[in-house]
């Protein structure tokens, strides 16, 4: 593995919390190249030929493993489309964690798409991860638009992490998800935007099969001027429950646009959408500064509790 | 210990609190009086979350007026709200945390929390959100009065929200308290097991100060008058129950 300087080194622990190599699976992507990689017995990874991107291939029924595949950049200007497919066999229980940390102290707009495919076999259980992270003074942009997609078998089980905590100035997450009988999909997602930086946030499930289950729960921080939009939608295909929720507190001039939408198409599936906007409560504030902190510090908590 | 010159409290363009002088010094008073008296905004012209419109208030000798409600709670004053505060995301550990300023073990949580009741290893990792019940919420937020252990403790109305059986733990957390607590409680309350546990009783009524004395002094004063019903209709209404009443 190339030897990585100190920026390189905190984004990773930033997005993957890795301080060494990781056990198990890995694939490190650093600067548009990989800088290093491990499989395993049961999980392997191999790099596309007509594209960026590597496919992850995880043989039934491996339980108890997992595979890291965090991407970082450093150099200032770099653009880059990465294609990383996760073909995942029957009756594994696995935990995947991917991560993109940008370092941009240049001028030019750095930018990491990433477009993620999952193929989840039947009855098998996936924890997937997924950290985004921006710093460096440049004036140059960090951007970021990671798509997901999900295709769930039967019985197959998936929870997704997704967090953007600071950093990234302009993002437009997409995620998909199509659901066969029984399977089910929980999806915790987590921003915070501050400065003038831009978050778009796109969730559209399909609940194909007879049985199946999803719960997309949001909840994020607009700080300052930046603008947050968050758009859910939920389809009810068959006798299925759904579930999404927008949980917003919005900061000075900050402002989020939540539209979570619904649609039955058959009379058994029972779907529900939530959505509450507003800034902290003021007697939360009163709370903790009867606590002894005073009201920034109290902010400080209550944002970083409900972003937890 | 604490001393109130002359606090006058308007909002509104109404009279809340009128031109109240008093130095509290006992370990445990209670306030008490009708609903909409002003026992509350009394509480909170104390903890800082409301300014009085004239007077002056001292802590300790220190004239604490103007500070704000994080500066009093450093002096050593803590508050328990009636209507304890939910919080998306932050535990009942962190909130001990906060008002113990130190990581608490299980041990230390288990001290604290098991004075109003309840089990450190259930509770410790809990949200405080809308899963917590009224009451377990309010075990929590004397909790956090309890971790912080400071010079005078305010709580208003303990009881008021907490059921029946609920209510019955809830006297015994006090009256440990009352033997424990290194410093003065003050306590709104209409619970007469309360009043009795009283080294004094402040008694406010239409934002005066209509009594304060010694327990055995006034108590017997407010159960009298509770029989001299405030209006008419209220007073034919109980006198029908009790012709009601069939003779056992």
């Amino acid at each position: 593995m190339k030897e990585m300087n100190a920026y390189e080194k905190a984004l990773l622990h930033e997005v993957a919390e890795l301080d060494a190599l990781p056990v198990g699976a890995y694939n490190i992507r650093a600067n548009g190249a990989s800088a290093a990689r491990n499989t395993t017995a049961h999980i392997d990874i191999v790099t596309k030929t007509d594209k960026p991107g590597i496919d992850i291939l995880i043989k039934p029924g491996t339980v108890n493993e997992s595979v890291h595949i965090p991407v970082i950049i450093s150099e200032s200007g770099l653009k880059e489309n990465v294609y990383n497919d996760f073909y995942i066999g029957e009756n594994c229980d696995v935990t995947i964690i991917a991560g993109c940390g940008i370092h941009n102290c240049g001028s030019g707009d750095s930018q990491h798409d990433g477009i993620h495919s999952f193929y989840v076999g039947e009855n098998s259980k996936v924890r997937y991860v997924e950290k985004h992270y921006g710093e460096g003074e440049g004036r140059g942009k960090r951007l970021m638009n990671p798509t997901t997609v999900v295709h769930l078998g039967k019985n197959a089980h998936m929870e997704m992490e997704t967090t953007q905590i600071a950093g990234i100035d302009d993002t437009l997450r997409k995620t998909t998800a199509d659901l066969a009988e029984g399977s089910s999909l929980v999806v915790h997602d987590k921003i915070m935007t501050t400065g003038d930086q831009h978050a778009v946030a796109e969730f559209n499930a399909d609940l194909n099969g007879e049985g199946s289950s999803c719960n997309i729960i949001s909840r994020s921080v607009a700080k300052e001027s930046s603008k947050q939009e968050y758009i859910s939608r939920i389809n009810g295909n068959a006798p299925c429950s759904g579930h999404t929720e927008c949980d917003a507190i919005i900061m000075d001039q900050g402002c989020v646009l939540a539209s979570p939408q619904l649609t039955a198409n058959h009379v058994d599936a029972s779907l529900i959408h939530e959505a509450a906007i507003g800034k902290i409560a003021g007697e939360q504030l009163m709370k903790l500064m009867t606590l002894g902190l005073n009201e920034k510090e109290a902010e400080e908590q209550i944002i970083n509790g409900f972003l937890k | 210990m604490l001393e109130l010159q002359n606090v006058c409290f308007e909002a509104e363009g109404k009279q809340i609190l009128r031109d109240i002088s008093l130095t509290l010094e006992d370990r445990f008073v209670a306030v008490t009086g009708p609903n909409g008296g002003g026992k509350s905004t009394l509480a909170k012209i104390i903890m800082g979350i409301d300014r009085p419109t004239s007077g002056r208030i001292l802590f300790d000798g220190t004239d604490i007026t103007d500070l704000s409600i994080s500066e009093r709670a450093n002096l050593g004053i803590s508050y328990a709200f009636q209507q304890p505060v939910r919080f998306k995301g932050l535990r009942v550990q962190d909130l001990l945390k906060l008002a113990s300023k130190k990581d608490n073990t299980v041990t230390d949580a288990c001290s604290v929390l098991s004075e109003v009741g309840l089990c450190a290893r259930d509770y410790m990792n809990r949200e405080l959100n809308s899963t917590l019940s009224g009451g377990e919420l309010k075990r929590i937020e004397i909790a956090m009065v309890l971790a912080r252990g400071t010079k005078l403790s305010i709580f208003d109305e303990p009881e008021a929200g907490i059921d029946l059986w609920s209510f019955q733990n809830l006297i015994h957390v006090f009256e440990n308290m009352y033997e424990r607590i290194r410093g003065s409680i003050l306590i709104i309350s209409h619970q007469e097991r309360i009043l009795n546990m009283a080294d004094k009783i402040l008694y406010i009524k239409d934002g005066a100060l209509a009594a304060y004395g010694a327990k055995d002094q006034i108590l017997p004063q407010l159960l009298q008058n509770q029989e001299n019903s405030p209006c008419k209709v209220l007073t034919d209404k109980l006198a029908d129950g009790k012709k009601e009443v069939p003779a056992v």
